[in-house]
């Protein structure tokens, strides 16, 4: 984060996040992942590399997965942005949620809101998700506690439950 | 009522909900008010002495906060064994990444350039970067003879079992260096006021280890010193030692600037800075009967340990312990060093030397089968241990396991016999060589020898004015499950809800000391503790007549309000006591090493792509004796998630190394396994009981750590009928010795 | 935004393509079609068209990161950033592809085989963007293979990577082309090891000379990645794993 704000002109920036329309006045390089965490304070997207490696920086954008590490704040102006925040609302857990906590999906939990975001991404376009297309979906996020096989255990049991509902 | 219902069940997470939904709170995520950020001036060079420090032009260097050692109130250096580490170079340094001077900023973007327009000129030392030149004493670079430690275990009479031998198998056997990367990043936060003293905040194992740090190098009393972990994204030993450094960094910056002070590391200064496994070599010699039966031997286990000293005097004992394996030796000589070069301190990492010395005797059993002409099943079943026998420290096995019985479920398991065959068959055509290979190992549960009864850890269980029980310990959660287990274990002692109990931050004006959280002793030993402690308040509400002998979790809940109403509130504590029977000598390294060992066999089978010689695991087998499995799910994920680690540090994680500083220190070149690099993973365990452990559970952390490597390379060998003795084991290794044993032709297929 | 963010990059004016319309389009024509160069790697491996004619290119898209770098990454950026190691690259030089160039003096169509000049040198002029990447239609009965080598599967810089079609007419190679990345300061396409097997029977003798001519033709390096001999001989193996491939293509049908 050198140059990004060697020139510190600001300019006005609106975005809607988890339902929220928020303005601020922003550096437009600044990082998305640092605006969300910093001027908005929806601290559930995590820095783990700062460059597109991790996952943990996951959010959706405009519906789109992506790695708010790498996208200047201004690429996000007028768009609609989802956190792990807003995934299920206060206090709830939905069905993902539910079975990443049943089948172990999260340790020490500082991949979990971006493998939860890039899962139900997967889910989304990918309703019946064989293990390998798991496997492909969340080759972006990286986990050092699990060794993924009690998060590929939840998606594919949220698949199902949600197949089933 | 009963029993059994909460032990033994997945229950969720205490802190599940909070990790899954965002809100759980890890210290990047903390915002003070006036808060500043830290930054750290670190040596460029491997080693020699500061000669001029020269603040560059074009920084306002009036708006920062500059921290050198002078400003260190109190001893300039991170207590733990030795205090041979300054917290901040004093004129010397010893290694590239080694700190000097601190700054700190309102902007955190002011601060990358601020550090890089500071020029130190040395007078540069030549330095020394590998054990050889390390013990070759070219240079000495610490103490008198670069030694920081060394050990020595002696069972019967190795000179003697020589000429009795039918074989004499030698092999030398090497690891590399291994990054923890969790995936959160180290970082803490300190606040300082005269009044209270210092605070910090911080993604931590071992909140007292800092605690006792900060006071030494604060001048501050015990009570003026308040360290508090947060979530913590992962630690796996990488947030046992270093942590104290960083929280000593934000304190000094906070005491200078009045100011809380928020040190977050980005990736490449927290690989490249913080620790790393110990790279190690062992050479064994061994004799053995035609029959392959071992008469004894001689090992030899040496560690890197960096600049400093650390923790590298335990780690090393760790290993050398484990040197020998789960087989029987009735003669065995076992030396173990730790040495000084000029990178970086290594440090603890899941296993904390045992991967090390058993990825070695692992790779020599098979060179032994090789050498008797037996099958690696064969050489191993020949040797185990057996009740009654002793382990190389003469520690007597009285639990009752049967390693062959292991072995046995787990070439069921995994098929073993009949894959081999077909692999055998298959690899004759083809362009990819399969091959399946074993891994026996051990495990030891709490702290050696004598740690456990040094520590004298302390637990609380506490009755609340609402009825729940709260567990006060400092042992900390870091995604293995503490919280959880814990809590687990006093609601089945108490024979309440599991929703009643809850746990208490780990904050140490709050918590009394349980002991750091490593070494696969929290479960085993602190939940004993746990346990005793709940006890503990179910006789003082009997004693106090408010329930009675059976009562309900709803009457239990009503006796804690009322007790907590009538009386105030109750806290019922546990202090660890060791076994009488319980027999250590330091001196002689002799005695009960571990209060218990966990036992497991390891199967993997691989493909080695002779196009480009890289080596996939298609199927990996785990099978443990871990005593009582607690808590099936998590005891599984830890399984599951050591393995991977595992085959990370087997095949995947290099750690390229320049003068003694890491050059890969990104996600991008630094090569964890993804969710497409690993096996399906196959986890069981064996249950036979521990009378130490809390229920009959002994620790299950690091064991997964230890198996891997050797069987992968045992597989690999198999595969390919060449071996390899050092990991990691890149493509690249793997071309270079079948060209150069003309394996490969240089025609291409 | 890695550099940028890391300061590697001046602070200067930068113009954000991201999303413009007209750079997004894949626009299919009957005998080529033009893909924007803004389309990320997820719109070309989405696309019907290039799944089933530009086979080589859709699997270097999903080689390409995570999928969070597939839907933001693309293919203008893969060619602008001029790395050695792009994934895609191979595969354009495979195809033969043309790029159109647009600056305020208009447009030019250029040939993309020597656009890379030297290490993440390109030819186009520091004013120009790339608008999209041409790709003739008539690669549809050739057999394809392509292959990344990296250091995990998925989130890896390649340490060699291969884009090949070819052509036999029965035993005889009668067109092929093999294109390289990581092994040269340039994405490469092997012209001296097509002439030796054009014309030609596969047999064992061809796979060596192929893969050897292969091994002369690049020049690798040692680096953080991997190493010059184990890059050379691997992709010698890909070149011979390639031509193996294309003579058992024609047995299987
Ligand atoms: C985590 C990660 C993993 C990656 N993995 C891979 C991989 O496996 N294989 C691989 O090949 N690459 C990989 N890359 C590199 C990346 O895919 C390419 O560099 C790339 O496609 C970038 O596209 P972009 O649109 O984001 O370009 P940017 O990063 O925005 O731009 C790159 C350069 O191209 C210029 N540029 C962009 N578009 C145009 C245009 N239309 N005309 C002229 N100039 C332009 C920019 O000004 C800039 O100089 C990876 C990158 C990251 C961050
Ligand atoms: S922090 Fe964005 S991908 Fe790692
Ligand atoms: S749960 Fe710890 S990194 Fe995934």
């Amino acid at each position: 984060m050198k140059a990004a704000n060697s020139s510190r002109s600001k300019s006005e920036i609106s975005f809607i996040v988890n339902g929220d329309r928020k303005t601020m006045r922003v550096h437009p390089m600044e990082r998305l992942l640092d605006v969300l965490r910093q001027e908005l304070g929806l601290t559930g997207a995590k820095e783990g590399c700062g460059e597109g490696e991790c996952g943990s920086c996951s959010v959706l954008l405009d519906g789109i997965l992506v790695n708010s590490c790498l996208i200047p704040v201004l690429q996000a102006k007028d768009s609609v942005i989802l956190t792990i925040e807003g995934l299920a609302g206060i206090a709830e857990l939905n069905c993902l949620q539910e079975a990443f906590l049943e089948c172990g999906g999260a340790q020490c939990g500082i991949c979990t809101p971006g493998m939860i975001l890039a899962a139900s991404y997967l889910l989304q376009h990918k309703p019946q998700a064989t293990m390998e297309d798991i496997r492909e979906g969340l080759s972006g996020n990286l986990c050092r506690c699990t060794g993924y096989s009690q998060i590929f255990e939840a998606v594919a049991e949220a698949s199902r439950r949600k197949a089933t509902a | 009522m009963t029993t059994g219902r909460i032990v033994g069940a997945s229950v969720p997470r205490k802190e599940g909900r909070d990790k899954l939904t965002g809100k759980a709170q890890y210290v990047d995520d903390m915002q003070l008010p006036g808060m500043l950020y830290g930054a750290t001036v670190r040596s460029r060079i491997p080693r020699g002495k500061i000669k001029k420090i020269t603040f560059g032009p074009g920084i306002a260097w009036d708006e920062f906060t500059v921290v050198s050692a002078k400003d260190i109130p109190g001893k300039n250096c991170i207590a733990l064994i030795v205090d041979d580490q300054s917290c901040l170079a004093d004129g010397i340094v010893n290694h590239q990444e080694e700190p000097i001077l601190l700054l700190a900023h309102a902007d955190r973007h002011a601060l990358p350039k601020a550090v890089d327009s500071i020029a130190i000129e040395y007078d540069p030392l030549p330095a020394i970067f590998t054990i050889e030149e390390s013990e070759s004493q070219s240079q000495i670079i610490w103490g008198t003879d670069n030694t920081f430690k060394t050990y020595l275990v002696e069972k019967g009479d190795v000179d003697g079992i020589w000429e009795r031998a039918d074989h004499i198998v030698e092999g030398e056997y090497t690891t590399g260096a291994q990054e923890q990367l969790y995936i959160e990043n180290n970082g803490m936060i300190a606040a300082f006021d005269p009044q209270h003293g210092v605070t910090v905040w911080g993604s931590l194992q071992c909140p007292f280890y800092i605690h006792k740090a900060l006071m030494s190098l604060c001048n501050l009393p015990a009570d003026k010193v308040r360290v508090v972990q947060m979530e913590t994204g992962g630690a796996f030993g990488g947030k046992e030692e270093y942590p104290s450094i960083i929280a000593g960094h934000a304190a000094l910056l906070a005491i200078k600037s009045g100011c809380p002070v928020k040190i977050i590391y980005d990736r490449m200064e927290d690989m490249a800075a913080t620790t790393k496994r110990h790279p190690s070599r062992t050479r064994h010699r061994t004799a053995v009967t035609k029959d392959g039966k071992i008469l004894g031997g001689e090992i030899e286990f040496t560690i890197d340990g960096g600049a400093y000293t650390t923790l590298s005097p335990v780690v090393v004992s760790r290993g050398a312990i484990h040197a020998g394996g789960p087989y029987y030796r009735p003669n065995v000589r076992i030396r173990a060093r730790a040495m000084a070069t000029n990178a970086p301190p290594h440090g603890a990492f899941r296993g904390f030397g045992a991967p090390q010395s058993l990825f070695a005797v692992e790779r020599h059993m098979n060179r032994i089968a090789q050498t008797v002409g037996l099958t690696p099943v064969e050489i191993r079943q020949r040797n185990f241990l057996k009740p009654g026998q002793t382990t190389t420290t003469e520690q007597a096995i009285r639990e009752n396991i049967d390693l062959e019985k292991l072995l046995d479920r787990a070439l069921q398991l995994s098929d073993y016999h009949s894959m081999k065959k077909r692999f055998a068959g298959e690899n004759a055509t083809g362009p990819a060589k399969k091959g399946i290979g074993i891994a026996a190992f051990l495990h030891g549960a709490g702290f050696t020898g004598s740690g456990e009864r040094n520590l004298g850890s302390v637990v609380e269980v506490e009755a609340c004015a609402d009825g729940s029980v709260r567990v006060l310990v400092s042992s900390t959660e870091f995604g293995q499950g503490t919280k959880t287990v814990l809590c687990q274990i006093v609601a089945e002692t108490l024979r309440i809800g599991y929703e009643d109990v809850t746990i208490a931050q780990a904050d140490t004006d709050d918590v009394p000391n349980s002991g750091p959280t490593v070494a696969s002793r929290t479960v085993m030993v602190v939940g004993k503790l746990v346990q005793s402690a709940a006890l503990g308040i179910k006789q003082t509400l009997t004693a106090a007549g408010v329930i009675r002998p059976a009562y309900s979790a709803q009457e239990f809940r009503a006796a804690c309000r009322a007790y907590v109403a009538a009386h105030g509130a109750l806290r019922s504590s546990a202090r660890f006591e060791a076994p009488s029977d319980v027999f250590w000598d330091d001196e002689k390294y002799r005695g009960e090493a571990y209060a218990a060992f966990a036992w497991a066999v390891y199967i993997a089978a691989v493909t080695v792509d002779m196009t480009t010689y890289s080596v996939s695991v298609d199927d990996f087998l785990a099978l443990q004796e871990v005593g009582k499995v607690l808590h099936p799910v998590l005891a599984r994920g830890q399984i599951a998630g050591g393995v991977a680690q595992a085959i990370g540090y087997t095949l995947y994680e290099k750690v390229v190394w320049q003068n003694g500083r890491m050059q890969n220190s990104q996600m991008t070149n630094y090569i964890m396994p993804t969710s497409v690099d690993l096996p399906p993973m196959r986890v069981f365990f064996e249950e036979m009981g521990n009378i130490h452990g809390a229920f009959g559970a002994k620790g299950i952390g690091e064991l997964p750590m230890d198996g891997p490597a050797p069987a992968i390379l045992n597989a690999v060998e198999d595969a390919l009928q060449v071996s390899f003795d050092s990991i990691p084991l890149l493509p690249e290794d793997i071309y270079e010795k079948l060209a150069s044993e003309a394996v490969v032709e240089t025609e291409f297929r | 935004m890695v550099q940028y963010a890391a300061g590697k990059l001046p602070a200067r004016k930068l113009v954000s393509v991201w999303n413009l319309p007209e750079l997004r389009r894949i626009e299919t024509f009957p005998d080529e079609i033009r893909i924007g160069a803004g389309c990320t790697y997820t719109d070309l491996r989405q696309n019907a068209i290039i799944r089933r004619e530009f086979q080589l290119l859709a699997n270097a898209a999903g080689w390409t990161g995570g999928i969070a770098n597939q839907n933001r990454g693309t293919l203008g950026g893969n060619i602008a950033n001029a790395s050695p190691a792009a994934d895609s690259l191979p595969a354009l030089l495979a195809y033969e592809a043309e790029l159109v160039l647009v600056s305020v003096r208009g447009e030019r169509r250029v040939p993309y085989v020597n656009f890379h000049t030297a290490y993440k040198k390109t030819k186009h002029a520091a004013d120009e963007l790339i608008r999209a990447v041409c790709l003739r239609r008539r690669f549809l009965d050739y057999f394809c293979y392509s292959r990344k080598v990296g250091a995990r599967r998925a989130q890896a810089i390649s340490k060699v990577c291969v884009a090949a079609l070819g052509r036999l007419k029965g035993p005889i190679v009668q067109d092929l082309r093999v294109a390289v990345g990581s092994v040269a300061p340039v994405p490469l396409r092997l012209v001296e090891t097509e002439l030796v097997v054009k014309g030609k029977a596969i047999d064992q003798a061809l796979l060596s000379v192929a893969g050897r001519t292969a091994t002369a033709e690049i020049s690798p390096i040692d680096d953080i990645r991997s190493t010059m001999r184990y890059r050379a001989k691997v992709t010698g193996n890909l070149v011979a794993e390639f031509l193996q491939k294309l003579a058992a293509s024609a047995k299987n049908e």
